[in-house]
């Protein structure tokens, strides 16, 4: 069980909305972190690029939050494989469907954009299946 | 402005949205696989916390795009906006999209809270990156 915080989710989705919507008004770009980090290893030899300094800022980011009571998870209660089945899933469908959860979900929705409507429905769709299976079919944890 | 010190503030502000990005991730709680398969299982226990996350998120970003950005030629900082110009939706979409729901639904980790995850030196979280990486890879090459 996980408590409900719809409080703390709202703040925490409107700061990311914010983040999302400066980087677009400021600089032009799309906060989309699959296409953001695929990118920082596309230019070879990787030289010092805005997609850098996003990516660095997101490893950076939850440390600013921890003085007020926020916290990373310190243990993952998951098994290997399933983290590695699991990452490569989220790494190819991420670039081969052009987006993730804020790319598609916030930045493209936000956009009005179909493709990213259909892509978050198809995403958010296979997610709670997969769930379902695991979960209730399976009956693993 | 001259280019490199137009660079050097895009660097900034990316830096600082990239910053945003990790502690609103982390408040949101987005952060912990549990929390995101919890949202996921509808049909269990279900936690529907982070429905409010991607409610947040596009409240602020549907209006400032709807009502400020449409109306833009270009962003403050920058030259153009580089938006994606891609309009149909095509097979490498809907198979790509349902293939990331898959992994999505088998960890409860997406890229962002991944990275946001990485400074705890979890070696599961490094695995993690390192295995989405060689997916990213996967994909590009068979583009």
């Amino acid at each position: 069980m996980t408590d409900f915080t719809p409080f703390s989710a709202l703040i925490g989705g409107l700061i990311i909305g914010f983040s999302a919507l400066a980087l677009l008004i400021l600089n032009g770009k799309i906060a989309g972190i699959s296409g953001i980090f695929a990118q920082v290893f596309d230019k070879y030899p990787i030289r010092s690029s805005w997609q850098v300094f996003f990516i660095l800022g997101v490893i950076i980011g939850p440390l600013l939050v921890m003085p007020i009571g926020f916290s990373l998870p310190q243990q993952i209660d998951l098994s290997w494989p399933a983290i590695i089945v699991g990452a490569f899933l989220v790494g190819f469908g991420s670039r081969y469907g052009s987006g993730c959860t804020s790319g598609h979900g916030i930045c493209g929705i936000g956009r009005f954009s179909i493709r990213s409507i259909y892509a978050t429905l198809i995403f958010m769709s296979s997610a709670i299946v997969t769930v379902f299976f695991i979960r209730h079919i399976f009956g693993a944890f | 402005m001259k280019s490199t010190s137009k660079s050097m503030i895009n660097n900034l502000i990316a830096l600082i949205c990239g910053l945003a990005f990790g502690a609103g991730l982390t408040v949101a709680q987005m952060v912990e696989p549990k929390k995101v398969l919890n949202f996921l299982d509808i049909f269990g226990q279900w936690d529907a916390s982070l429905a409010f996350v991607m409610g947040g998120g596009l409240i602020i970003y549907t209006l400032g795009y709807q009502l400020l950005i449409k109306r833009m030629i270009k962003p403050i900082l920058n030259n153009s906006f580089a938006l994606p110009v891609k309009n149909e939706v095509d097979k490498k979409l809907v198979i790509g999209a349902g293939i990331f729901g898959i992994g999505w639904g088998v960890v409860g980790i997406c890229p962002g809270p991944a990275l946001a995850n990485l400074s705890t030196g979890n070696e599961k979280i490094l695995v993690f990156i390192l295995v989405m990486f060689v997916g990213m890879s996967t994909a590009k090459k068979i583009n």
